[in-house]
């Protein structure tokens, strides 16, 4: 096989799914799962910079103890708003709905998802609800945090909860849409000799995270119905005036947001399972473990719910069953850790800067995982929960795992996305800044929470201004380093040098194709005969010389 | 409790600080010991080991598990105060807290509670669901409208402490707080003699009962139109039906709110509904004196945990 070998030759010339047609219309139309993915990109970038600004408001108004940038009505606003744009509209559509549409057909060398028509579906759902939580927001945005706590999002608010909560109840079809696609995909469409210990870790995670989308997300949807519906109809769900009961809310609300967390997560395990493997050359240490870790996750990850619960007068029998659950959980995690761990050891190991980022993964992982072993302890819960330790741990996971593991995939898959390769030196200069700015950002939260520094404050006591001020100061390189790729990957896309069809080299079926893939993926459907990352056995994948990390690539030859 | 607190914090502390350390060490070694030294270099062919796997499969549910138990003990411990704890009553609303005495005495957003005694509180909430935290004696719990939920702490240090709201309740969450002040016993006495009370809680509760007209039907010979509430708290309640219900303070505070919820065998629906008429803190003062309504040859009771429910009725829980 030649591929890998045509870096020297410009490839963008071909048809590929980029250049087959022009113009909006072929754009807003497409059923290219790749083109989908791109209008994906787009919009959860939209919303990731929206969701920034708030978190930069924030972080802002946290500056001083008498928090007087904002008033508190506001600051309300900004954490709520914060929150819900930044997991429902970023953080859970983010590797599935942009990586995973690009490359789960790729990988298992299909021509597209199962369904095209509903993947195009999926994207205009997103953005119809997506419309619902800006329209909130402009009309003065919802204070109740992103968690919808009752009785308060259902009686007491005077914002926009109705319109958000029907915005995140409409975006939630498409995560459904989108889990479907990818599990019937998965199942049906494979290429022949692509049997399911083939498959690459990226599209295990994703068939995981799929099942977790299609059973999880509905019953947030019908949580979040009932809210609205107690506060336009007055109907006696949640409010214990009327029979009600406020704390049903938060069983019904974590059952699903408990799990959606691993939507976000393992996706980014996937990611850094391919990065760890390719950039260290060498097969993946014990391949079915972690395949199988994937869903221990996500299946006991649905009844752990009430480790959110620890202090809300749940019954303490049910409180111990729920820790120990929580630790039974945290043992996957920690086997996909030794394991890409023991992936290294040997290896050919590479610094570029995917590999940065799945490194970088791993630490904040670690971190994030081992300081939720602090809140399953039920004593301790009972001193750190609701503090700024819970934040910091949950953006330990969802920005230090979730948000490195998005960048990562992106840098990595970029140059089969756009054709080209984006500047390596400014690309590790801006992963390192991101790993020093976010965990100046989000460490001092530790101390904060073990202080008693409250969460969703507006206003604290004087003597927790240090850390705080820290935190900011951390945001602000974080912040750098978020804004860097984005202008180095938009410059890239024409001013790049020409990727090759597989410029890492990596094992995957998506390196196959020529970069960007024409519009049916494969010219010819490929049939596989090789286990994945078995690089030992594909002495037909070489770099293209010189090796890209010495930086000597040709610049492009044509745009 | 706090130092138990921080004995397991400090625990999981050095668990972590081990493995944070051991993963940062080994990602750098290996990254710079086997770096790539050519392009088309290859790592060896290792495809795992089901020892190994084993290994850091069994060690970290064996570490969790410590983790867990301990954990799970010091919680239950924070779940059951101890019997004899002064028992301090909170109402939690939008955007502050009030808190009263058995002495009678009423505070805002300040409780003053002496060094070396146990301290219990019972708290609800008028509105939305606030939490009550003291960072400094590492208790905190949710405070639910419409519920009583329980915690407790005994202060070993005088002085001042945070007092915060930790369930996000709205415009004002971050000022809903105030400040524990623990005093030496003495100064507490002192405390307690200076304020302007009239009368102890049971005693307003007794006022309340009186002018309530709830005497009229609940007289004490148990011949009224209502049961007798003598002896009532803590015991075995028989419903019609054939239930039974432990008289605990969510009981007490439903049957005097929505008296239909739960009749006791033998008597009839007629007790008007008081919802509404009364503020929570009458209720809790209602639920005080019908716990001073201990028969006379009653002996010292315990409190009122699940695990007693199988006391027999008539042996109520003196005040504290």
């Amino acid at each position: 096989m030649s591929s890998g070998t045509g870096a020297s030759v410009p490839t963008l010339g071909h048809e590929n799914y980029l250049n087959v047609s022009y113009g909006v219309k072929s754009w807003l139309l497409t059923t290219d799962h790749k083109r989908i993915a791109l209008l994906y990109l787009v919009s959860i970038t939209l919303f990731f910079f929206l969701g920034g600004a708030f978190a930069v408001l924030i972080r802002l108004n946290l500056l001083t103890p008498q928090g007087d940038f904002v008033s508190a009505e506001t600051y309300n606003k900004f954490f709520t708003m914060h929150g819900v744009v930044m997991i429902f509209f970023f953080l859970i559509p983010s590797i599935p709905a942009v990586l995973g549409n690009f490359l789960i057909p790729l990988m298992i060398g299909a021509k597209d998802l199962a369904f095209p028509r509903l993947n195009l579906a999926s994207w205009y759902i997103f953005n119809l609800g997506g419309l619902f939580t800006l329209y909130s927001i402009i009309r003065g945005g919802v204070d109740t945090g992103w968690t919808f706590y009752t009785p308060y999002s259902s009686l007491y608010s005077n914002t926009h909860v109705v319109t958000t909560v029907v915005g995140i109840f409409i975006t939630g079809f498409s995560t459904i849409l989108t889990g479907l696609n990818f599990i019937v995909t998965i199942h049906t469409m494979r290429a022949p000799g692509m049997t399911w210990f083939r498959l690459p870790l990226f599209v295990w995670t994703h068939y995981a995270t799929s099942l977790i989308m299609i059973l999880g997300t509905p019953v947030v949807a019908i949580t979040l119905a009932l809210v609205a519906v107690e506060r336009v109809f007055h109907l006696g769900i949640f409010n214990p005036a009327l029979g009600g009961d406020p704390v049903l809310f938060q069983h019904l609300f974590w059952f699903y947001s408990h799990p959606a967390v691993y939507i976000m997560v393992l996706p980014a395990m996937g990611v850094t399972t391919e990065l760890i493997t390719t950039f260290a050359r060498k097969k993946l240490f014990g391949y079915h473990l972690v395949a199988a870790a994937s869903f221990g996750i996500a299946v006991i990850g649905f009844f752990v719910w009430a480790h959110h619960m620890f202090v809300a007068g749940v019954s303490p029998y049910a409180a111990m069953i729920f820790s120990i659950l929580s630790y039974l959980v945290a043992i996957p995690s920690a086997v996909k850790v030794f394991n890409w761990m023991a992936t290294l050891y040997k290896g050919s190991v590479s610094w570029a800067t995917p590999m940065l980022y799945g490194l970088g993964f791993i630490g904040l992982f670690v971190m994030g995982g081992l300081t939720g072993l602090f809140l399953a302890a039920l004593g301790l819960d009972v001193h750190v929960h609701d503090t700024y330790f819970v934040v910091a741990h949950f953006h330990y996971i969802m920005v230090g795992g979730a948000v490195m593991g998005y960048l990562g995939g992106l840098h990595y898959w970029w140059p089969k996305i756009s054709g080209r390769l984006y500047p390596e030196a400014l690309a590790r200069f801006s992963a390192v800044v991101l790993f020093v700015g976010f965990n100046l950002t989000f460490f001092p939260q530790f101390i904060l929470g073990y202080l008693g520094m409250p969460r969703r404050y507006h206003a604290y006591p004087p003597e927790f201004q240090v850390l705080n001020v820290l935190s900011t100061a951390g945001a602000s390189i974080l912040g750098i380093g978020y804004l860097l790729p984005m202008f180095y990957l938009i410059w890239s896309m024409r001013y790049g040098p020409v990727a090759g069809p597989n410029p890492w080299p990596a094992t995957g079926l998506e390196w196959q194709t020529p970069s960007p893939p024409p519009p049916h993926n494969f010219d010819v459907t490929p049939v596989v005969s090789w286990e994945p990352y078995d690089f030992a056995n594909r002495p037909d994948l070489k770099y293209p010389a010189p090796a890209p990390e010495l930086g000597h690539f040709q610049p492009a030859a044509q745009d | 409790m706090a130092g138990r607190v921080d004995a397991l914090f400090f625990f999981l502390l050095a668990v972590s600080l081990f493995i944070s350390l051991l993963v940062l060490v080994l990602i750098i070694a290996f990254s710079i010991k086997y770096r790539r030294r050519a392009p088309n270099e290859i790592g060896a062919p290792i495809g795992g080991s089901i020892k190994l796997e084993t290994f850091w499969m069994v060690v970290p549910l064996l570490l969790s598990m410590v983790m867990f138990g301990w954990g799970a003990s010091l919680y239950m411990s924070m779940q059951h105060p101890p019997p004899q704890a002064m028992e301090i009553y909170v109402v939690g609303k939008q955007w502050m807290w009030k808190l009263q005495h058995p002495e009678g005495q009423m505070e805002i957003n300040e409780l003053h509670v002496p060094v070396g005694r146990d301290v219990k509180l019972t708290m609800t909430s008028e509105d939305v669901i606030h939490d009550f935290f003291v960072p400094a004696f590492r208790i905190k719990a949710d405070v639910l409208p419409a519920r009583y939920t329980t915690i407790w702490f005994r202060p070993t240090k005088a002085g001042r402490y945070h007092l915060f709201c930790s369930q996000y309740c709205g415009t004002n969450h971050a000022v809903m707080g105030g400040w524990v002040t623990v005093m030496e016993p003495a100064e507490f006495e002192a405390w307690l003699a200076g304020g302007p009370v009239e009368g102890s809680l049971a005693e307003a509760g007794e006022r309340l009962f009186q002018q309530l007209a709830c005497n009229n039907c609940h007289a004490s010979s148990g011949k009224g139109r209502g049961p007798s509430l003598v002896g009532l708290y803590g015991s075995t309640v028989r419903l019609q039906g054939g239930q039974t219900v432990v008289a605990d303070d969510d009981y007490l505070r439903e049957s005097i709110l929505n008296p239909r919820a739960k009749i006791v065998a033998g008597y009839g629906p007629d007790m008007p509904v008081f919802q509404g008429l009364v503020s929570e803190e009458q209720v809790l003062q209602l639920i005080a004196y019908i716990k001073s309504l201990a028969p006379p040859q009653a002996a010292p009771g315990q409190p009122g945990t699940a695990a007693e429910s199988k006391r027999p009725a008539g042996e109520a829980r003196k005040l504290p």
